[in-house]
Order: C-alpha cells, then structure tokens, then sequence
C-alpha cells in the first residue's frame, strides 16, 4: 500500500516538474523575443553565431546530403523498376527530400552539431559563472548570450536543410543518371512536373524554419536551465539531443498532417 | 577569428544557402516555367471524374496547357463542377470538348482537352458545353460480365 502511495507521489512529483518546466521554457522564450532587439541592431554578435551553427555544419550536412541522396538513388531505382518505371526516380529522389528527409535529416543533424555545442557553451558559462559575472556588470546575458545563439540558428537551419536537399537531387542524379543510367531528360523532367514550388519546397522550407527555431530554443534553454555542476552540465547536453531529436520527428508528423492532409 | 574573415565566411555560407534553395525552386521545381504567364479560368461539369485530383495537368495533343484549379460537387445538378486555370497563350474554341483520361494503365488521372470548330475562343468563366467523364473500371467490367452473359444464353434460346 505504501508502495503504491509513494509510486503515486513519484509521478506526481514528475509531472508537476514537467509542468513547470514547459512553463518555464515558454517564459524564458517570451523574455528571449523581448531581449532580441540588440542581436539585430549589434549584427556582428549574431553573424558570429551563424559563423559557429551554419558554417561548421556545412561540411557534416553536404557530405549526409550527398549520401542520402545516393542510397535513395540506389533503392528507388531497385523498387521502381520492379514496376518499370526507373524513369520516376527522380520524383522519388526530389519529392522524400523536399518535403520529409531535408528538414528532418537535417534538423537531427543541427540539433547534434551545433545544438549541442551551443548548450555546452551557455552551460560551461554558467557552471563557472560567467553569465552572473555579465549581469553583475550590468550586460543582460539574455540579450548578449542566450538570444544571438538562437537567432543564429534559425537562421542557419533553413539554408542547411535547403542545401541538404539541393545536395541529395545531385547524389540521387549522380547514382541514377550517371551510374545506372535513367535517361537524364526524363529524371529532370518528370522530376519538374511532380515538384510544385509552393507545395513541396515551400512547405520544406517552413517546417524547416520551425526545426531551426525549436532546435535552437531547447539547446539555449538547456544550457541556460543547466545544473552548474559537471554533471548537471552533461545531463543538459543530453537533454538537448534527445529533447530535440523527439521535438522534431513530432513536429514533423503534425506538420506533415497539416500541410499534406489528403492531398495528392 | 577576426572579423573580416568571419564576415566572409558567413557571407559564402549564405550565398550557397541560396543558391541552394534557387536550385530546388527553379530546376527540381520548376517555378519559372510553371507559374509564368497569365492564366484564364473554364468550368466543366463531370458526371464522375473518378481520381481526378486539384493540379492535375490539363493536356490537348499531349501537351500540357494548363491545371486543374479546383474541384467541387454541385448539389442541383448532382454532379462535379471542375475549375481549370488554362495558360492564356493556349486559345480553345467555345465548343471544346473535355474528357477526364488515365495516363497510361496505373498513371494519374487528366483533363484531355479537344478543340471543336467554334470561331469564338474560350474566356474567363466560360464552361465547357460538352464532356466525357472517367472511364470507371468496376462499370466496364460489369458490362462486359453482363455482355458475356447475354451472348452465353443467346444460342440456348
């Protein structure tokens, strides 16, 4: 019987903190989007943070491009033929990545290179208390630390996912046309007459923006909520991985449910 | 790192991010090519237009002059009313005919456009006087199960 209380109490116990921690992310981004005035008018700081979230990810996000690119080519030219139609390769290639693999790909890759690496950052400055040092001194370090780190990545992650996809057409083209040999005017073409602007890569690019945004609010909101031990450091850094890997893959699927609902 | 240097890296990062998304916008989607140009709007009724989708191609001769915009059900005269966006550089005659056909044996369903001899040109809210609807594969196998039907008795009579 006690047992069970306390078990009870236990998960109370749990979603009272989980409650309070969503609130608490929700607050914390509403003072971010406050503080963000001065990442805007003292650019440098942000362009900084593109330099460290978008630049040190191209090498990570072309070359996964390029690779799943080609496996796509691979496997859908052995599926597609079993119906003769190796010519829709390319629909196949362009259509997974513009809408689905791009920005969620991409976005776990984001959230592994640099989200994590922003974390560590902000929470490394806050076990040895740098962030204080700053508001003792009167710098907010919201607006000086937290709020040019997100803004770097939402900014980054549209241009990584779309350079993700951009790559994987070529690793596909580059296995179906110039290895197996589909007809290199039907792969463009059909490719070209399945692919709507609006409704395909329109659509990749808003949910990658919003992979970009929700990755990059975990990663300073981790870093900024860390424990200042080592530990706590670790388990933040942890945290952010598997927070944002989960948030995306959810957010794909309501975002998916939203924008291709019995459609096409 | 100083700053110049940062500035310029963040500057090429920025320039291929584009360049990336240029090259899905116009070679994987073909954007120049597809909403370029003015378009005029043709209604159509269908008696059924089977798996006829919004933004299937419109063709005539095979090539294709426009989309399907829009596609509703009209509760009066109980059947689909079809909206077509036509490239304006393509002029039908006003007694065009269209007919909803299959690309091939598993394709995608289309809007086959037939020019008549009508002197005056199709425009904006004009509708198609005459139509064909899709061809509905469980019809045509129960008329022929029921043709072979009537041949098999035919002869015991």
């Amino acid at each position: 019987m006690n047992g069970l209380l306390n078990f009870i109490r236990r998960l109370g116990a749990a979603a009272v903190e989980g409650v309070w921690r969503i609130g608490f992310a929700a607050r914390f981004f509403m003072l971010l989007l406050r503080h963000s005035g001065q990442s805007l008018t003292r650019i440098h700081l942000t362009v900084r943070e593109i330099y460290f979230s978008g630049v040190l990810s191209l090498l990570i996000i072309v070359v996964s491009g390029l690779f799943v690119g080609m496996v796509l080519g691979l496997q859908g030219y052995e599926t597609l033929q079993r119906y003769g139609s190796g010519d829709a390769l390319g629909v196949l290639v362009s259509l997974s990545l513009t809408r689905e693999l791009g920005p969620v790909v991409a976005g776990l890759l984001f959230a592994s290179r640099a989200g994590l690496a922003v974390t560590a950052e902000i929470g490394l400055m806050k076990t040895t208390e740098q962030l204080d040092a700053m508001d003792m001194m009167a710098v907010n370090p919201i607006a000086r630390v937290v709020a040019p780190r997100f803004w770097g990545g939402v900014i980054s992650m549209p241009l990584l996912a779309a350079l993700f996809s951009a790559m994987g057409v070529f690793g596909g083209w580059l296995i179906g046309v110039v290895f197996i040999g589909v007809d290199d005017g039907a792969f463009w073409s059909q490719m070209q007459a399945a692919v709507d602007f609006r409704f395909d890569i329109m659509n990749g690019v808003i949910k990658s923006f919003v992979f970009g945004a929700t990755v990059a609010l975990i990663a300073v909101f981790e870093g900024y909520d860390c424990t200042p031990t080592a530990e706590g450091l670790s388990r933040a850094i942890t945290r952010t991985v598997v927070t944002s890997a989960l948030a995306i893959l959810a957010l794909d699927f309501v975002l998916t449910s939203l924008m291709f609902r019995g459609q096409s | 790192m100083r700053r110049t240097t940062l500035d310029l890296w963040v500057g090429f990062f920025v320039v291929i991010g584009v360049a990336a998304l240029m090259f899905l916008a116009f070679k994987v989607g073909n954007l120049g090519a597809a909403n370029g140009g003015e378009t005029y709007l043709v209604t159509g009724q269908f008696d059924n237009i089977g798996g006829l989708k919004v933004r299937a191609p419109v063709k005539s001769a095979g090539v294709v002059v426009g989309r399907v915009k829009e596609i509703r059900f009209d509760s009066k005269t109980y059947r689909a009313v079809v909206s077509l966006s036509l490239d304006a550089t393509y002029q039908f005659p006003r007694d065009t005919i269209g007919t909803i056909l299959t690309s091939g044996l598993l394709g995608e369903q289309y809007v086959g456009l037939e020019p008549g001899g009508d002197e005056a040109m199709l425009k904006t809210g004009d509708a198609l006087q005459i139509t064909q609807s899709a061809v509905v594969l469980e019809k045509l196998i129960g008329q022929f199960m029921f043709d072979k039907a009537a041949e098999g008795s035919a002869p015991a009579n």
